[in-house]
């Protein structure tokens, strides 16, 4: 039996993981990072658009400030996020942009005078400040009042993921290649660490630690049809819900990004439109001013893939061998734009479909792109149910995105989230709660039951494939619990599923060598993926409303008399074939941005009760506080300063303040 | 084309098994081949239909994240957006050189890349700690593009692959070290100086060590000047030697 012990264990090696790590170790804390692939390959890397925080820098972004990113960031959710945590997160924004300057990311740069760009379908000239030159630019991005896009080209995961990756190294962090974390050691509401799987050699291999932190990513790959990379099965989210005292949160709010390639589910990125691309039809029609007058291509996510799903069933779509699609026109931004700020959407649309996106129509639908849901942690990332286990970045439902997150805020929470976590990780290493009080016999306990698990994969003579029912899974998630969902379907999506989870307990594995053993490896993540679909598939059929990303035919209202409350999935019994679900209010009382229309999409919306209240309260405190400082109204709308890590509070400063 | 009736592809794949001592050899897989097929689509079709147990790495699919270097008919190259109809009816795969093998195509270019972050100190080094609050320092706009075309870089390994000298020198930077002390070289937020430069690439493992052959150049996925480059360096490590 061998046990690795350590003060931090990080599970997940990309941007999220990798920042709280660094903040851990800043501390004076041991930290060990687990990763199923050398960290500068985790999906962080495929971020292309862009991060938000409110600089102000440009021209399309002065006046830009925390408050109107927190109100975009509220909206874009549909009301379902946790205000307090989206305020930490606004505050932190800005500090970790000048942080990864500082660490080297090559940020664009505003550069002074004046310059032509394309908004709108036109183009129009842009003058930028003098006193703004060389500071970090921000491009367009949907559902945002101001430019605050923070970028490099489309590049900007990749360059941000190296810049804290060789921080790490810098730090002496090390990362532990090719482990995968494959069930959590806990006892009494304690978790102690990770029971942890080597991909290479197969040994099991137990990591103790004070302090757990599942950076794992999101579960697009229970779907057919997803963005996301290979790597992204939900295994940190999984082994959360297997301990029966974690819990996940809103898995039915899964992000549908409206321009993949069609049909191979590559991203190309939000940049495209925000920098002025359109979305056309077969006929060549710009469709979406039709739908969205007011933000058109640049509404939500949520809305545009709806929109554009609506008008390929209104019989525009673009007929192919492979299914109907629609059309994303970059050719009106021009060859240089496209060289410098589009040069990765230039590649993939070079290399997987032979076309040139200056002259050509790329070819696009939405497809399965982000996971607003995941381990339901309080705002400091700590884990609900289960001490000294955190969760940060896409990994966690903390909660920034509610229904819908905002393009742009995904890359930028991973690195916010880690900068808090790594914090409050360090801080809880220090307190009493802190300790590690573990035995090995427990230890070994855990070490035994997994290792039983993947010798009844081996030995068990079960005749099921992995393969078989993992694209039977894929199949039910892409075809029934997509974009548009309805009662019937759902309902036949989770009979299906459970009937595969009890046939994935009878999966047989033939290649038995020791060491390296893809088959294996696919036999016992299929069995998790399957509850993370469930989680989706029943809390979908639950929430009898739509919000944000979750779209209910046969409830197409946003019901927040009902349902403005955050979904829990457990899953205590480990043979339950559906998860336990359970609901966590949120309380309008306490909104510093009571429900209301988001500026773009359906305006039906029924009204909660609180809703009319509090907004006449929060009218009064703004009446009442006058001119006060902002620092002051903010105390008395919704105090959220307590919940930041001391050494990242205090005043953002902006090109122009007055102070 | 759609009507043409689809080529039969023979995917000729070097297996190997370090763990259980099976020794390199080939072995041929047969698959249908379909339109847009790429390397990543065809051997995720052998594993799921012929054989399971085939090792082989893929992340991103999308070209980004570099994990699926291989040799693709002896030619180092990202298998995830090799279209297989840019090549015959034959297809040989092989791992990448000089990196330890994990089995089959699966190598580790992970520990070799680490290794160099590590000796090259691949990471912004300076003395002030950045005040978070305050409003960022400038940076020339054309400087900070210049930079992130040396930052594209996504460590493949497919330079390493190609490396003439690497095959003589073990301990050579390849061209992906050099490009690092390139990348960091041109930020005016690392305070290193030419003369700590030469330290770390100022040798035969360095710089100097670099034969010219510039295969590096020819296979990088993302058309880096790599050449331009390492003649870039050479000049300036020489004028620091020669002080």
């Amino acid at each position: 039996m061998r046990i690795l012990y350590t003060d931090v264990l990080v599970i997940g090696g990309g941007l999220a993981g990798l920042r709280a790590a660094v903040g851990a170790r800043r501390r004076g804390h041991d930290v060990i990072i687990l990763s199923l692939v050398p960290a500068k390959r985790s999906h962080s890397a495929a971020a292309q658009g862009g991060m938000q925080a409110s600089l102000g820098n440009t021209a399309k972004g002065e006046g830009d400030n925390e408050d109107v990113h927190f109100e975009d960031t509220v909206r874009g959710s549909d009301w379902g996020c946790d205000q307090a945590v989206a305020r930490l997160f606004v505050h932190a924004a800005p500090q970790a942009v000048r942080e990864l300057a500082a660490w080297g990311v090559p940020w664009n740069r505003v550069r002074a005078g004046e310059r032509e760009v394309v908004m709108d379908g036109r183009r129009v000239t842009l003058s930028e400040r003098p006193e703004a030159h060389g500071l970090i630019a921000a491009r367009d991005f949907g559902g945002t009042k101001k430019w605050r896009t923070c970028y490099v080209s489309d590049g900007t995961g990749h360059a941000m993921l190296y810049a804290v990756s060789d921080k790490a190294v810098a730090e002496g962090i090390p990362v532990h290649e090719r482990m995968e974390a494959i069930a959590l050691i806990h006892e009494g509401g304690r978790c102690h660490g990770a029971v942890v799987r080597n991909l290479v050699t197969g040994e099991l291999v137990a990591y103790v630690a004070k302090a757990t932190c599942i950076a794992t990513g999101g579960f697009g790959r229970i779907y057919r049809v997803t963005s996301n990379a290979v790597i992204n099965e939900g295994i940190g989210a999984a082994i959360a819900l297997e301990t029966g005292a974690a819990c996940l949160g809103n898995m039915e709010a899964v992000q549908f990004h409206p321009t993949t390639i069609f049909p191979a589910g590559i991203l190309v990125t939000e940049g495209c439109r925000g920098d002025g691309g359109l979305l056309k039809d077969a006929a060549g029609h710009r469709f979406m001013p039709d739908y969205e007058p007011e933000k058109k291509e640049l509404a939500s996510r949520d809305v545009v893939s709806r929109r554009m799903e609506e008008h390929i069933r209104a019989g525009h779509g673009v007929k192919s061998r492979f299914g109907e699609h629609l059309w994303l026109d970059i050719t009106l931004l021009g060859a240089a734009h496209i060289d410098g700020r589009l040069r990765e959407v230039k590649e993939i649309c070079r290399h997987f479909l032979g076309i040139d996106p200056a002259r050509d129509f790329i070819p696009v639908r939405p497809a399965q792109h982000y996971s607003m849901g995941g381990i339901r942690t309080d705002a400091r990332g700590e884990a609900h149910g289960l001490a000294g286990l955190f969760a940060c970045g896409e990994a966690a439902c903390w909660d920034l995105h509610g229904f819908n997150r905002l393009g742009g805020n995904s890359v930028a929470e991973t690195v916010v989230a880690g900068m808090i976590v790594g914090e409050n990780m360090a801080d809880f290493v220090e307190s009493p709660a802190g300790e590690l009080q573990v035995s090995t016999a427990l230890v070994r306990e855990f070490l035994a039951a997994e290792q039983a698990k993947l010798d009844t994969l081996l030995q068990g003579n079960g005749s099921e494939s992995a393969t078989d029912i993992r694209r039977r899974m894929q199949d039910i998630m892409t075809d029934k619990v997509g974009i548009f969902r309805r009662g019937d379907l759902l309902t036949e999506a989770v009979d299906e599923l459970q009937a595969l989870l009890q046939r994935s307990r009878r999966i047989g594995v033939a290649t038995r060598r020791p060491g390296s053993n893809p088959e294996l490896v696919a036999a016992y993540r299929v069995q998790k993926m399957l509850k993370l679909a469930l989680c989706v598939a029943y809390g979908a059929l639950q929430r009898t409303e739509s919000r944000g990303a979750h779209y209910r035919e046969d409830h197409p209202r946003r019901d927040d008399a009902n349902w403005l409350k955050r979904t829990l999935a457990g899953w205590s019994d480990p043979f339950q074939t559906l998860p336990s679900l359970a609901y966590e209010a949120l309380d309008v009382r306490h909104m510093e941005l009571p429900p209301g229309w988001r500026g773009y999409g359906a305006r039906d919306a029924i009204e909660h009760p609180a809703t009319a209240p509090r907004a006449a309260e929060i009218a009064a405190i703004r009446e009442a506080f006058g001119h006060a400082d902002r620092a002051i109204v903010q105390q008395a709308l919704m105090p959220y300063e307590h919940l930041v890590p001391l050494r990242f509070r205090g005043h953002n400063a902006r090109l122009g303040d007055a102070w | 084309m759609s009507t043409d009736t689809p080529r039969q592809l023979t995917l000729r794949i070097l297996r190997s098994s370090p763990s259980e001592g099976i020794a390199p050899h080939w072995q041929d897989f047969h698959v249908e081949e379909a339109e847009g097929m790429t390397l990543f689509i065809a051997l995720n079709e052998i594993r799921d239909t012929l054989d399971p147990s085939l090792q082989f790495d893929f992340v991103c699919r999308a070209g980004i994240c570099g994990s699926c270097g291989m040799l693709i008919d002896g030619r180092p190259g990202l298998a995830c957006r090799s279209l297989t109809r840019d090549f015959g009816p034959l297809i040989t795969l092989a791992p990448l050189p000089v990196f330890a093998l994990i089995g089959d195509l699966s190598v580790d270019t992970g520990s070799w890349m680490r290794g160099t972050a590590e000796r090259l100190e691949t990471w912004i080094h300076s003395r002030a700690e950045a005040d978070l609050m305050a409003v960022e320092a400038p940076m020339v706009p054309e400087l900070a593009e210049a930079i992130y075309e040396l930052d594209r870089c996504i460590e493949c390994g497919c330079c390493v692959a190609g490396c003439g000298t690497l095959r003589m020198r073990e301990d050579f930077v390849g061209a992906v070290g050099l490009n690092k002390i390139a990348r960091f070289r041109l930020d005016p937020r690392d305070e290193r100086s030419d003369e700590d430069y030469y330290e770390l690439i100022g040798d035969d493992n360095g710089v100097f060590g670099c034969m010219s052959l510039l295969g590096c150049h020819d296979v990088c996925p993302k058309g880096l000047p790599l050449q331009t480059q390492i003649a870039f360096l050479r000049r300036r490590m020489v004028a620091v030697g020669l002080k």
